[in-house]
C-alpha cells in the first residue's frame, strides 16, 4: 500500500534532481484544456506526452504544459511545440498514438512530423 | 463528454482559472445516485453572471466567462432525471468567503447516465498542470472512501514541484490503489 512515507523517499531522491532541471527546458509543448479540448480527447494525449517526455529521458529538454482554449476547436486536440529561435509548430486532431510520434520524431529528433500539422490538413 | 470524470476536469479548471487556492472535488456515491460537487475559494461571480453560465448562447468570444462546461453539465445531469446548481460569492460583495460551488446530481439507474470513467486520471492531469494550487479530493463510495489532498503532500515534498514526473506517478498509483483496494472489499 502506497503511504506518505514511501513519498517521503521519491523526495528525498530528488531533492538534488530538482535543482539541476530547472532553467534547462528549451521546448515547450502545450496541449489545449479547454472543454472543446477535453472532449475531443485531450487528457490522454496529454498523459502520453508526459509519459513518453520522461521515459524517452527528454525531461530536461521539454516542459508538458496546458492552456485553454486555442481557437481552432475542431480540430482539437491541440498541442502546440515551442522551441527557442525556431517557428511555433501546431499538431491538430492528435491522438496518445500520434503524440508518441511526435516525442520520438519531433521532440527526439528535430524533425516536425507535416502531415499531423494544421498545415498538413485538407482545409 | 465520454466520461464524467471529462467534465470533472473540465469544471474544476474554471475553479483554477478563476484564481482559487483550494478547489474541493467530492463525489457521493450509493447504488442510485451520485452527487458531484465542486467547491473553490476562487474570486467568485456576481449574480449577474451566475445567471447567465448555464446558458450556451449568453455568452459570446469576447466576453466569455465559462463557455460550454457548465451547460454540458447540466444538460447531462439532467437528461438522467437529476440536476444541477450553482452557487457562488463574488471577490468584491465577500472579500472574505468568495467563491463557487457545482454541484450535480445524477441518477446513477438511468440510461443516459454517462459513466464516471477515469477519475484519477482526471485528479493527475489537473495535478499536473496547476502544481501550486491545492485539490482536495473525496470519493464516498459504499463502504469505502478514496481520497487526496495535495497540501498533505506539498508539506511531505518541501518544494520538490508536485508535478514532477516521479510525483506524478506516485499521485496516480496512490489513488488507483485505494480504487482497487475498493473492488477487493466489495
Amino acid at each position: 500500500m502506497k503511504s506518505l512515507a514511501e513519498l517521503q523517499a521519491i523526495k528525498e531522491k530528488m531533492k538534488d534532481k530538482v535543482v539541476l532541471r530547472e532553467g534547462s527546458n528549451d521546448i515547450r509543448v502545450v496541449v489545449g484544456m479547454a472543454t472543446c479540448g477535453i472532449a475531443a480527447g485531450a487528457r490522454p494525449v496529454l498523459n502520453t506526452l508526459v509519459e513518453e517526455v520522461n521515459n524517452g529521458g527528454l525531461a530536461e529538454k521539454v516542459t508538458v504544459s496546458q492552456t485553454g482554449c486555442i481557437g481552432i476547436c475542431q480540430y482539437e486536440p491541440v498541442v502546440e511545440v515551442f522551441e527557442s529561435g525556431k517557428e511555433k509548430v501546431t499538431y491538430v486532431k492528435m491522438t496518445p498514438e500520434k503524440a508518441k510520434r511526435v516525442v520520438s520524431e519531433h521532440l527526439k529528433g528535430g524533425k516536425v512530423i507535416g502531415e499531423y500539422t494544421l498545415g498538413g490538413q485538407n482545409l | 463528454m465520454k466520461e464524467l470524470s471529462l467534465n470533472i476536469l473540465d469544471i474544476a479548471e474554471n475553479s483554477v482559472k478563476a484564481g482559487a487556492s483550494l478547489t474541493e472535488i467530492t463525489i457521493e456515491e450509493d447504488e442510485r445516485f451520485l452527487t458531484l460537487i465542486i467547491k473553490d475559494d476562487g474570486c467568485g461571480m456576481t449574480e449577474d453572471i451566475l445567471k447567465t453560465v448555464t446558458d450556451p448562447f449568453y455568452t459570446t468570444r469576447t466576453t466569455r466567462k465559462v463557455g460550454m462546461g457548465l451547460p454540458l453539465l447540466k444538460m447531462e445531469a439532467e437528461i438522467t432525471g437529476g440536476s444541477m446548481e450553482i452557487t457562488s460569492k463574488s471577490e468584491k460583495e465577500y472579500p472574505d468567503s468568495h467563491g463557487t460551488q457545482v454541484t450535480a446530481r445524477f441518477c446513477k439507474t438511468h440510461i443516459d447516465f454517462t459513466p464516471l470513467g477515469d477519475v484519477s486520471a482526471s485528479i493527475v492531469t489537473l495535478i499536473q498542470g496547476h502544481p501550486d494550487t491545492d485539490f482536495l479530493f473525496t470519493h464516498k463510495l459504499p463502504g469505502k472512501t478514496v481520497s487526496l489532498d495535495t497540501r498533505e503532500l506539498r508539506q511531505v515534498l518541501e518544494g520538490v514541484p508536485l508535478n514532477s514526473y516521479e510525483i506524478i506517478k506516485w499521485i496516480e498509483s496512490y489513488l488507483d490503489e485505494q480504487y482497487q483496494n475498493q473492488e477487493e472489499s466489495q
